[in-house]
């Protein structure tokens, strides 16, 4: 029997030189809502756990000049408390917020959501949507990485060994930008997302959209960037046309699988109708502000 | 095989114990200091069968190692009365048939507290949400509706005690 | 006792007292199945088959025997193969050997996560590590899955030699159909020929687990000389000491079974899974063996009740009286014999007046877990496609749904579909109410539908045991051998309460263990207010007769010159003499004095249980985008003959309307091509949760049943039957679909309105 080990580094260094040194699985751990299931059902024998929670600032919400810093272990529960970030990026906190239940959300983090490598992480479209960074530390030092880049397939992501996440940032909110995310799921609560569509629009002084982003969960191996949704939407004050062409580009950009949570047929549909009622909230939202 | 020596506060008591580094503060919780009131439905995070207190936040203690409770503070069903008088929540449970089996409902009772000490005005839609996370599959989950709102009535001062 | 009319007259029956077992219930103090650890206790786990079906090879259990720490390896090699005798335990038939072999497969494996071995080792690491070690060879067979692919020409057979009962002629070759039942009366082809209308379909429905929260769980200790303890989470101590006996050929009396409180069962625990295997391997380690099963292993290997298909076809005049009914239900048993076929099709036609009706139906096995007992065994699934058809019938017809069913509505003196004579029932009631109820005629929105729909549940009585002690206070304890696993213990306290005319607080009830007090059928079918309340009452009479009689003494008058009332003896009447009223305190304090200990057991196998029928009315929102369907409110009503304890009454509608939901909209259990189950947790197996629903209005008509001193009827059964019918006619209404096979989830929506769209 392999013998897992546990550290609870408090620096950056000694995270980065125990998970380097590990010779076997190590595996990192912020919340832990999703390696406690997979240690348990054995789907993961790490011979090392670093639980990053006593790294100073990898818990917590700071509001800076440039915008928001997110740390990696910072719980739902918290980001959901944070009244600043709640204002600046309500789809990014709703989002973050619909990860399991409330006894989920008081450990839960952006960082676990995102490296889990599901294609079904709610918080992943949205912090995608709002062109958010994972600052990634590691034996060669420091990096930025849009967070798009870090789930390769999944399960994978781009991180190599010896690197984890360190803090997420955002941008300050422009003038007339907003956020919003909304899943399909079959009950009201503690389902995996069928499908998951983060948006993000910035809009002018007259309601037109200038910038959009349109990203969709669950509906392909990774997330997905839907470039032509961001194309619907922009110049348009999301009318019955810009919707139109929004639902087909979602459906277009889908490569779902038929699984125990829905069928590719219903997954393809869904994402256009995700796509249009979350695309109406973020326009309600950046034209409130 | 050497074990991890954790020192903790259980119910404001301190505390301390041993564990493997992969044994859950569930595991540490009913087979170690032998504090059963939290069951487990699932292990996985999905009936809150489990839900303790990390440092006051509500949280599935299936979903948590037992090392990192080291220098936090676990609160559990066995910490909610006071002495012999039950909570507020605990009372109305019982005054409304909250329960039925009752396997749920110390899990339950943890995470109404953790509710109330936060929003002590909840709306029946809010209270709903929630406990979403704490399965129970005898009561349909109207009887602990309305114990909730009677018990946050109760905490608030409207009703008389 | 003679049965109380007059609902005035009672002063504790009808109230809401707090539970005697609350307290320890929200404080954590109650003992659940896996709360109980002795010293020295060993972990037990089980090793399972990871293939539908397959031959065992062979099985190697050295290489774990050699783990230090292992204490016992256990294959079916040390277990009896005990021969096959059918046997009625807990709700119904059952077969001793087929639950030996659900215990532990012996030459093959029927049903992924059936179990091939059991380790019992010092640590939970150490027991894991053994199960990996037990090297099991597989010849793996073709598998089926589906109830009709199971009864194809071609399908692979579970048991070589099963010959399908009740046709004729008797079939010379091997299926895995292995029963057919009838119930009915009448010509019904002949009642087709008469109907100016005839509505048909044919309905399927998923299988489904009771999904308690609770896991199986148990701790079992074995002497040098054979006698045994058990703790364990049931539904019936004596039903485990039964089965444990005879899968392990054990003397009864050498085994004790204590029950624990049990975190639900709602029918999933009145077999046996773990215990003879926590037997076997305690005897072996000569230490105690707890096994408790995680949540995978609950569904995975636990049974859950029969999915199947439903045919339904119900002709009528215009005037809606119905002519001719005829349904034919196929279900899955799981692996071995015993779905609950007949009941589904004694239910399926209850609820009306019918001159010519059949229902036929088949058990089926295949290869999926053994399925067990689950609220109303059978009934919700012929009475999702009988209901659904009686809504079409009503759009054809043109006529109110609660009208059409009032038309046709069982009644006293009607012959039910599955033989009997009613006698008095509360169907039209119920009826009247639901159409009385505010909810039946208000407002809805778009995409907004209304459905309503009933169910029958026999209820049924039984064996039960029960004691009163009167204590030398005053107080007394009531000892019974029904496990409560709803609130049972306050209607006892209070049933007895009423008799004795001393305050509730004054008794206290505790559930007996199997050497404590006689022995008493599960706690199922809705039994235990209507049969251990029988019990309970009929004790604490004789427990009156007896103060009386002590009185009688302590006066030095004749025992008939006194009378009981308010829980005092008091004279029969003025020539009986002028002696002031003594309470059964002061009665009980000279108990010494006048001959010894007042007690009474009473042991009886109770009859008349009363019928019951509920009618549910759902309103729905169904999202057109997206499939999904949003309860807004739901009504239930039901006789229930009397409410004890009408908050455990409302309760029990409640739980059991909700579990319909569940059943209704996203409840299944789901295959991969390999026949293994893809979503045994409960992330996938979707029960509803607090945000899903509205507040259950629960509506209690009281028609009480004269068979039972205080018209108990049986509340448990009726309430997951109607749900599913009530919210399929919902969506009806609200799109103009019909949706014919559950769960009613949102791609099945979504696509039934593509399908709509064409």
């Amino acid at each position: 029997m392999p013998r897992l080990s546990y550290a609870a580094p408090t620096s950056v260094p000694d995270a980065i030189k125990l998970l380097a040194g590990a010779a076997g699985l190590a595996k990192v751990m912020s919340g832990g809502t999703d390696l406690l299931v997979q240690l348990r059902s054995g789907r993961t024998s790490p011979e090392l756990i670093v639980d990053t929670k006593k790294i100073p600032g990898i818990v917590g919400i700071r509001e800076t000049e440039s915008g928001f810093v997110i740390g990696a272990a910072t719980s739902g529960a918290e980001i959901g408390e944070h009244a600043g970030l709640c204002a600046a990026y309500p789809g990014i906190v709703e989002a973050t917020n619909l990860i399991g239940s409330t006894q989920v959300q008081g450990r839960a983090s952006l960082a676990g959501n995102l490296c889990n490598a599901s294609p079904a992480a709610d918080s992943v479209p949205a912090v995608i949507a709002s062109r958010g960074v994972a600052i990634v530390v590691g034996p060669n030092g420091q990096r930025s990485v849009p967070v798009e880049q870090i789930v390769t397939a999944p399960g994978r992501t781009s991180l190599a060994k010896g690197e984890f996440i360190l803090e997420f940032h955002l941008p300050k909110p422009k003038a007339h930008q907003s956020d919003a995310y909304l899943r399909f799921i079959p009950r009201t609560e503690m389902d995996i997302a069928v499908v998951g569509c983060g948006v993000s629009v910035t809009l002018d002084d007259n309601g037109v959209c200038i910038d959009a982003r349109v990203v969709l969960g669950a509906v392909a191996p990774t997330q997905v960037v839907v470039e032509a949704g961001a194309k619907a939407l922009i110049g348009s004050k999301l009318d019955e046309a810009a919707l139109a062409a929004l639902d087909a580009a979602a459906r277009a950009a889908c490569n779902p699988i038929n699984d125990k949570r829905g069928t590719i047929d219903f997954r393809v549909k869904v994402a256009g109708v995700m796509a249009r009622r979350t695309a109406a909230i973020a326009f309600e939202r950046a034209g409130a502000r | 095989m050497s074990k991890i020596h954790v020192t903790t506060t259980v119910n404001g008591e301190p505390a301390e114990f041993l564990c493997e580094p992969q044994e859950s503060m569930l595991d540490v919780l009913r087979d170690t200091l032998k504090l059963t009131g939290s069951k487990e439905g699932c292990g996985s995070g999905d009936c809150g069968a489990c839900s303790i207190t990390l440092d006051g936040r509500l949280v599935c203690s299936c979903l948590m190692l037992g090392v990192e409770a080291e220098g936090h503070s676990i609160g559990t069903i066995e910490g909610v009365a006071r002495g012999d008088e039950l909570h507020p929540i605990q009372r109305k449970f019982l005054e409304h048939a909250a329960l039925q089996c009752g396997f749920c409902t110390p899990g339950l009772i943890v995470a109404v507290k953790a509710l109330l000490e936060k929003n002590p005005n909840p709306t029946e839609t809010e209270a709903r949400f929630w406990i979403a996370g704490n399965l129970c599959r005898c009561t349909g989950y109207d009887k602990i509706l309305r114990a909730i709102m009677d018990a946050a009535a109760e905490l608030r001062g409207e009703v008389a005690a | 006792m003679n049965f109380v009319a007059n609902k005035s007259d009672l002063k504790v029956v009808g109230t809401r007292p707090v539970r005697p077992d609350g307290m320890d219930k929200v404080t954590g103090k109650a003992q659940f199945g896996a709360d109980l650890t002795l010293a020295g206790t060993l972990v037990g786990k089980i090793k399972r088959s990871p293939h539908a079906h397959a031959r065992i090879v062979a099985i190697d259990t050295s290489k774990a025997l050699a783990i230090p720490g292992v204490k016992s390896v256990i294959t079916a090699a040390d277990i009896p193969d005990i021969p096959s005798e059918e046997a009625f335990v807990g709700e119904g038939p059952t077969n001793f050997r087929d639950q030996s072999l659900n215990c532990i497969a012996r030459d093959k494996v029927l049903y992924e996560g059936h179990a091939v071995a059991a380790v019992a080792a010092t640590s939970s690491a150490i027991a894991d590590a053994a199960l990996a070690a037990i090297e099991v060879t597989y010849e793996v067979l073709p598998h089926v899955i589906d109830v009709e692919a199971a009864m194809a020409e071609d399908a692979p057979i579970l048991f070589e030699g099963m010959i399908t009962q009740g046709v004729d002629p008797k079939p010379t070759k091997a299926s895995n159909i292995v029963k057919k039942v009838a119930f009915g009366h009448g010509d019904w082809q002949a009642g087709m020929a008469e109907a100016d209308v005839v509505v048909e379909g044919k309905y399927d429905t998923a299988a489904v687990h009771q999904a308690y929260i609770e896991p199986h769980a148990c701790i079992a200790s074995v002497n040098p000389d054979g006698q045994t303890t058990i703790f364990a989470s049931s539904q019936g101590q004596f039903m485990i000491r039964q089965y444990t006996a005879k899968i392990l050929g054990m003397d009864i009396a050498d085994i004790r079974v204590t029950p624990a409180e049990i975190g639900g069962g709602f029918g999933g625990k009145t077999i046996v899974y773990i215990e003879p295997l926590a037997v076997a391997m305690s005897r072996q380690a000569g230490r105690p063996v707890k096994i408790v099963m995680t949540r995978d292993e609950v569904f995975r290997a636990s049974g859950p009740t029969s999915g199947g298909t439903i045919e339904v076809k119900i002709g009528a005049k215009k005037d809606g009286t119905i002519t001719g009914a005829y349904a034919m239900v196929k279900l899955q048993a799981g692996a071995f014999p015993g779905s609950p076929v007949a009941p589904a099709c004694m239910c399926a036609f209850a609820m009306y007046d019918l001159k010519n009706v059949m229902a036929e139906g088949y058990d089926v096995v295949s290869n999926r877990a053994k399925v067990a007992a689950y609220r109303a065994p059978g009934a919700p699934i012929s009475t999702f496609a009988v209901e659904s058809v009686m809504d079409e019938l009503a759009i054809k017809l043109g006529m109110d749904p609660i009208d059409l069913r009032m038309k046709n509505a069982a009644k006293q003196g009607t012959k039910a579909s599955y033989g009997p004579v009613f006698p008095v029932i509360g169907f039209e009631e119920v009826l009247e109410a639901a159409k009385a109820h505010p909810h039946w005629t208000a407002p809805l929105g778009p995409n907004q539908g209304r459905g309503v729909a009933t169910g029958f549940w026999f209820n049924i009585g039984g064996e039960s045991s029960a004691s009163v002690f009167v204590n030398e206070d005053g107080s007394v304890s009531v000892v019974s051998g029904s496990p409560d696993i709803g609130g049972s213990r306050a209607s006892m306290a209070m049933m007895a309460a009423e008799v004795l005319g001393i305050p509730y607080e004054k008794v206290r009830p505790i559930i007996g263990d199997t050497a404590q007090i006689g022995i008493t059928g599960v706690t199922g079918g809705s039994r235990v207010t209507f049969a251990t309340g029988m019990a309970t009452t009929q004790a604490a009479e004789r427990a009156v007769d007896e103060l009386k009689k002590r009185a009688a003494m302590i006066w030095d008058i004749s025992p008939d010159a006194v009378d009981w009332k308010d829980g005092e003896a008091v004279p029969a009447g003025a020539n009986a003499g002028g002696f002031d009223p003594l309470p059964l305190a002061a009665i009980a304090l000279k108990a010494a004095k006048t001959g010894g200990p007042i007690n009474a057991e009473v042991s009886i196998n109770a009859q008349g249980a009363g019928a019951a029928f509920g009618a549910h009315i759902a309103d729905v929102e169904v999202d057109p985008e997206t499939g999904f369907v949003k309860i807004l409110r739901y009504t239930a009503v039901q006789d229930v003959g009397r409410a004890i304890h009408p908050s455990y009454v409302e309760g029990q509608i409640q739980g059991g309307a909700t579990q319909g939901i569940g059943w209704a909209l996203n409840e299944e259990y789901i295959y991969d091509k390999n026949g293994r189950m893809d979503n045994a947790g409960f992330l996938d197996y979707r029960v509803p949760v607090a945000s899903d629903l509205p507040m259950i209005e629960a509506v209690l008509v009281e028609v009480p049943n004269p068979r039972h001193p205080f018209g108990v009827r049986g509340v448990g059964e009726v309430p997951i039957i109607p749900p599913m019918a009530a919210i399929g006619n919902a969506i009806k209404a609200a799109t103009g679909m019909r949706l014919v096979s559950l769960p009613m989830s949102p791609p099945k929506v979504r696509a039934a309105f593509d399908a709509a769209k064409g």
